[in-house]
């Protein structure tokens, strides 16, 4: 199948250009290799949008992250993704760490981030008084916000969806080469796509596909983080987001709320070997619980509703590669964009969606299909506006997911959206069905149902998370028989 | 010969005590009711047990739970589950009804515990 | 039927759920005359959990016979229709409110809002997760709580797997463990943190032993596999700080992982209501008539405190159902209560509380918090035993009753304080 540009990797990355792209006159077709989107890095993170203090200045992870931070609140709104800016501590407790905290204060301007300043400890305590109450003092950034990384992703992707952009997912590449029709032929094992331009945004991924096609040679390193997310009916410790104070014995770990209300710990860093091993370990959830101590001397196990890890895809060299393919022509990519990557996200897609448009000629489209207005949710709505919901479409008056207050309506306009969930992990995160204490043990049977009226498709066939990742392996009658063979 | 075994007859689950002598029961001990003796004398000679399952049924999304009427010999569970797999049923069936008459030739007949 | 005042629904009792507690205490309502009485269900059916508890076993103390759980829910549904008993399904409540304002949603009659002078909360219980557990590993397809697999089962028809391992020795758990035999699926092991089982013992007889299933109790899950569908979980010995022994693992290739790690009594809108909590039972702090702290809300059954025997939550609900239908007509009496307290070797005793001078039996329910053979269990007023029960054992599986006479009761004067003295 030919198109004009070929985009592999449906990430918050790949999809904020996939977006940007898809407002130009050429035609888009995006592979992953999930069975959803955003099933890489973007489903598993801590959902900081990062102040921008962090950075190196000079450095694209610098210039992107303080960019993409000032985009996000107008781009949620403009998306209806959720966002909120609690502001954020860095907190630490020696004389060194006050050091490390005035050089991150100063980094701070030099990066033009606005509102920053070292606090001390009555002030902290006032202002998160679950805060260990050793804390000497601490980084205050207001404008640290919070968002759902794969809620953005599947707003970005449906919005450029919307725009023509074709998504291909369960798409794994195996080989990429530029042949003598001076066209990219990209295999996958379902078959082969060609395009005259190739963008890598691939995540872990990306630097196998760079090292296909570019002689200078990057390398990424696989870092897993492993984190714990606590029941939403607890109440929250914290306001903000608490960071610690880098030390010489690790970058600590943060214990933040999410933007739904959870309260998240970790992550952990661990350098692994296989890019998609996200399963978490004893050692790894301890080391969380045990640093996020530090922070919340209360921090235990009780009230955790899952743990989870993703990985970040480290390049070697420690900054974000985003651009040209060093060495191959029509092909352009952002190779290592590990955290600040989400906060980066827009920005890097306004910046190289058109770098693209621009140097392939590509006029911009006339019109533009905005993107959807996202309806407000059931479980946020008043009673008054619940009853008109219901009028509205009866099916939002059959509650499935009870725990996070989900209904029937909103899994199937889920499923129905322009790149739709297909997968009981899709309408989860879509939705927030199974995301509660119960953990889809009452819903899922019901959701599942749901998908395959949607789909067509027989129960036995519908699947977790895509692959061979079927719920059921029958019906009773096929097991009766065969036992009885 | 001592035996101890777990009275299943109701959710107190008596730790009892039985005596046998050549095979054949003695007495019972740690029973705190009559049925314990006669769960006793019945476990340690023929053991029984009731089988409940669910059975696919055309013209029905769910499918019908049933039992034994009464406990069936425990060494013939298998052949049971075995029987009713290949019971043909269609709806509508009530409640109570016989879904398969004298099951593996007990003289016990497995009945629906549901309508559908 | 409810009178529209306003847009507000009035109704004299509302019961939240129309499973076996929520049944029991619109029958017990509607027998002392209760006419204006709505039961509130979520489900396409009324019968709450026993739908899918398709094994027997049930209302031997109510019935006097062997029943499984449809049938026994079918008797309590009868009942209520033939008593006339208004039951509304497919009906969510979204919130229950101190002031008796009752908020619901469903397809059929879009947002309602009842005021009811009593309410009873019967909403059941839920199982723990997973997650609740922090296992580390992967999150394939195929980990169940023991209850979705059988609803899979039991009420849709599909196998949820092949090959399982259940973790947890829950009733539901060692239910699920033969159930799955019986349907064709092979239970390679039941693993149970704990050195005691938290299942009923005769479980472990018919649903384990029946068919060689091995329990291995003390040993925990230590590893999840399979990137997509389960491939296998390890199994580790744990130490008496329940900690996983190195070098004792266990591989088990499955594809199915069931759990039964524990039920949790379901009580978000009970704590929307403003009811306070035990955080031993994680139900509410009730007296002897299954009252809350807030007047005219009731709560019985498993959102109480969970059961082992539906036939015990049957009895509660009458009680909650009759004393509902008193406050509803006004004669509730506000007066002093006796606390009871768990002593040694007790764990959540219900009710918390007892009215002073009332002329009635109580039956104190509580969770022994070890295994105790040959044990008493001895009820104190003020330091001065007024009952005493003996068992040959006592368990946390095993719900442990003793009931106070009326004579007793009505001469509590101080604190009732519930004990296990250990035997031999």
């Amino acid at each position: 199948m030919y198109s004009d540009i070929l985009l592999i990797g449906a990430g918050v990355v790949g999809t904020a250009v996939a977006r940007v792209l898809s407002r130009y006159q050429a035609s888009l077709t995006v592979l992953d290799r999930g069975a959803d989107l955003a099933e890489g890095a973007s489903k598993a993170n801590s959902g900081i949008v990062h102040a921008g203090f962090d950075a190196h200045p000079g450095t694209l992870k610098a210039k992107f992250n303080v960019e993409g931070a000032k985009m996000y609140p107008a781009l949620c709104e403009e998306l209806g993704v959720p966002y909120s800016q609690p502001g954020a501590l860095v907190i630490g407790f020696t004389e060194e760490d006050r050091a490390t905290l005035e050089n991150l204060v100063r980094q701070a301007e030099e990066n033009d981030v606005p509102g920053v300043k070292l606090i001390e400890r009555e002030e902290i305590l006032a202002m998160e008084p679950n805060t260990n109450p050793e804390v000497l003092c601490a980084l205050y950034a207001p404008t640290s916000g919070l968002t759902s990384p794969y809620e953005m992703t599947f707003a970005l992707a449906d919005h450029a969806a919307l725009n023509g952009a074709k998504f291909c997912l369960n798409e794994c590449v195996s080989k990429v080469e530029r042949q003598d029709d001076s066209l990219w032929h990209v295999t996958t094992q379902k078959g082969e796509y060609t395009a005259k331009v190739l963008v890598n945004c691939a995540g872990v991924g990306s630097a196998v596909i760079h090292n296909m096609i570019s002689d200078d040679e990057l390398t990424i390193i696989n870092r897993r983080g492993q984190y714990y997310l606590m029941d939403r009916m607890n109440p929250l410790p914290f306001n903000m987001t608490m960071f610690q104070c880098p030390t010489k014995m690790g970058k600590g770990v943060l214990v933040s709320p999410t933007v739904h209300g959870n309260l998240l710990l970790g992550p952990s860093a661990e350098d692994i070997p296989d890019a998609l091993d996200v399963s978490t370990t004893a050692e790894g959830l301890a080391l969380v619980l045990g640093k996020s101590r530090l922070t919340w001397p209360k921090a235990g196990p009780r009230g955790t509703i899952t743990n989870f890890s993703g990985i970040r895809a480290h390049e070697a060299k420690g900054d974000f590669v985003i651009g040209a393919v060093k060495g191959a022509e029509n092909a352009y990519e952002t190779v290592g964009v590990e955290s600040p990557g989400l906060s980066a996200a827009p920005a890097i897609g306004e910046m190289l969606g058109n770098l693209i448009a621009q140097e392939q000629g590509y006029a911009p489209k006339a019109e533009i299909v905005p993107a959807p207005v996202r309806p407000k949710p059931f479980h946020a709505m008043t009673t008054q506006e619940r009853a008109e919901a219901v009028k509205a479409d009866p099916l939002n008056g059959n509650l499935v997911c009870r725990c996070e207050v989900v209904t029937e309506a909103e899994i199937r306009a889920a499923i129905r959206r322009p790149v739709g969930a297909t997968t009981i992990d899709g309408v989860k995160r879509r939705t927030r069905a199974g995301m509660g204490r119960c953990q889809g043990g009452f819903c899922s049977p019901r959701v599942a149902e749901i998908i395959s009226e949607e789909l067509g498709i027989p129960m036995t066939e519908v699947t977790k998370c895509g692959g061979e990742s079927r719920l059921l392996t029958g019906t009773i009658a096929q097991a009766l028989t065969k036992e009885a063979e | 010969m001592e035996q101890t075994i777990t009275c299943i007859s109701c959710p107190v689950g008596c730790r009892m005590t039985v005596t046998l002598e050549n095979g054949a029961f003695v007495s019972v001990t740690g029973n705190t009711c009559k049925r314990g003796e006669v769960y006793a004398r019945q476990e340690c000679v023929a053991p029984e047990r009731m089988v409940t399952a669910v059975v696919p049924v055309a013209g029905s999304a769910m499918p019908l739970s049933v039992k034994t009427r009464t406990p069936i010999p425990k060494a013939l569970i298998a052949q049971c589950m075995e029987a009713l797999s290949k019971v043909q049923l269609t709806a509508p069936i009530a409640a109570g009804s016989v879904v398969l008459p004298d099951v593996c030739g007990t003289g016990v007949d497995i009945i629906a515990t549901k309508s559908v | 039927m409810a009178i529209e005042k306003n847009g507000v629904l009035h109704v004299d009792v509302l019961v939240v759920g129309a499973g076996p507690a929520g049944l029991a205490a619109a029958i017990a309502a509607k027998e002392d005359g209760i006419d204006n009485l709505l039961v509130i269900e979520r489900e396409h059916n009324p019968g709450g959990i026993l739908r899918q508890c398709i094994h027997n076993g049930f209302g031997l103390h109510r019935f006097k016979e062997e029943l499984t759980g449809p049938e026994y829910a079918q008797r309590d549904i009868d009942k209520a229709r033939e008593m006339g008993i208004e039951i509304q399904t497919d009906t969510t409540v979204l919130s229950v409110d101190a002031d008796h304002t009752v908020t619901c949603v469903s397809a059929q009659h879009g947002v309602q809002v009842f005021s009811a002078k009593a309410i009873v909360l019967a909403m059941g219980c839920r199982e723990r997760p997973r997650g609740a557990l922090a296992t580390p590993g992967t999150r394939c397809a195929g980990i169940y709580s023991a209850g979705t697999a059988q609803k899979f089962v039991n009420l849709e028809g599909f196998m949820p797997g092949k090959r399982c391992v259940i973790l947890g020795s829950g009733d539901i758990g060692l239910i699920m463990a033969r159930r799955m035999t019986l349907q064709g699926a092979k239970v390679l092991a039941c693993v149970e943190l704990m050195p005691f089982s938290s299942g009923l013992n005769r479980n472990i007889v018919q649903c384990l032993n029946d068919y060689d299933i091995p329990l291995y109790l003390s040993h925990t899950v230590v590893d999840i596999q399979g990137k997509e569908r389960l491939t296998g979980v390890t199994v580790a010995k744990v130490d008496e700080n329940r900690q996983p022994i190195p070098g004792s693992e266990i591989q088990f290739d499955c594809d199915t992982l069931l759990l039964s790690v524990g039920l949790i009594p379901e009580n978000e809108l009970s704590e929307g209501a403003g009811v306070k909590m035990s955080p031993l039972t994680s139900g509410a702090e009730v007296d002897d008539t299954l009252q809350t702290n807030i007047p005219g809300i009731f709560a019985c059954g498993n959102v109480l405190h969970v059961h082992d025997l539906v036939d015990h939550v049957s009895n509660e609900s009458f009680k909650a159902g009759h004393a509902a239908a008193a406050y509803a007509r006004g004669e509730a009496t506000e007066g002093d209560t006796i606390s009871v307290v768990d002593g040694d070797g007790v764990r959540g005793t219900v009710p918390q509380r007892i009215r002073k001078g009332v002329n009635t039996s109580v039956d104190l329910m509580f969770r022994p918090s070890g295994v105790f053979r040959k044990a008493t269990c001895i009820v104190k007023c003020g330091g001065v035993e007024i009952a005493r029960k003996k068992a040959p054992i006592f368990t946390p599986g095993e719900m442990a009753v003793v009931t106070l006479k009326p004579e007793v009761v009505a001469s509590l004067n101080d604190t009732v304080t519930v004990e296990i003295e250990r035997g031999e």
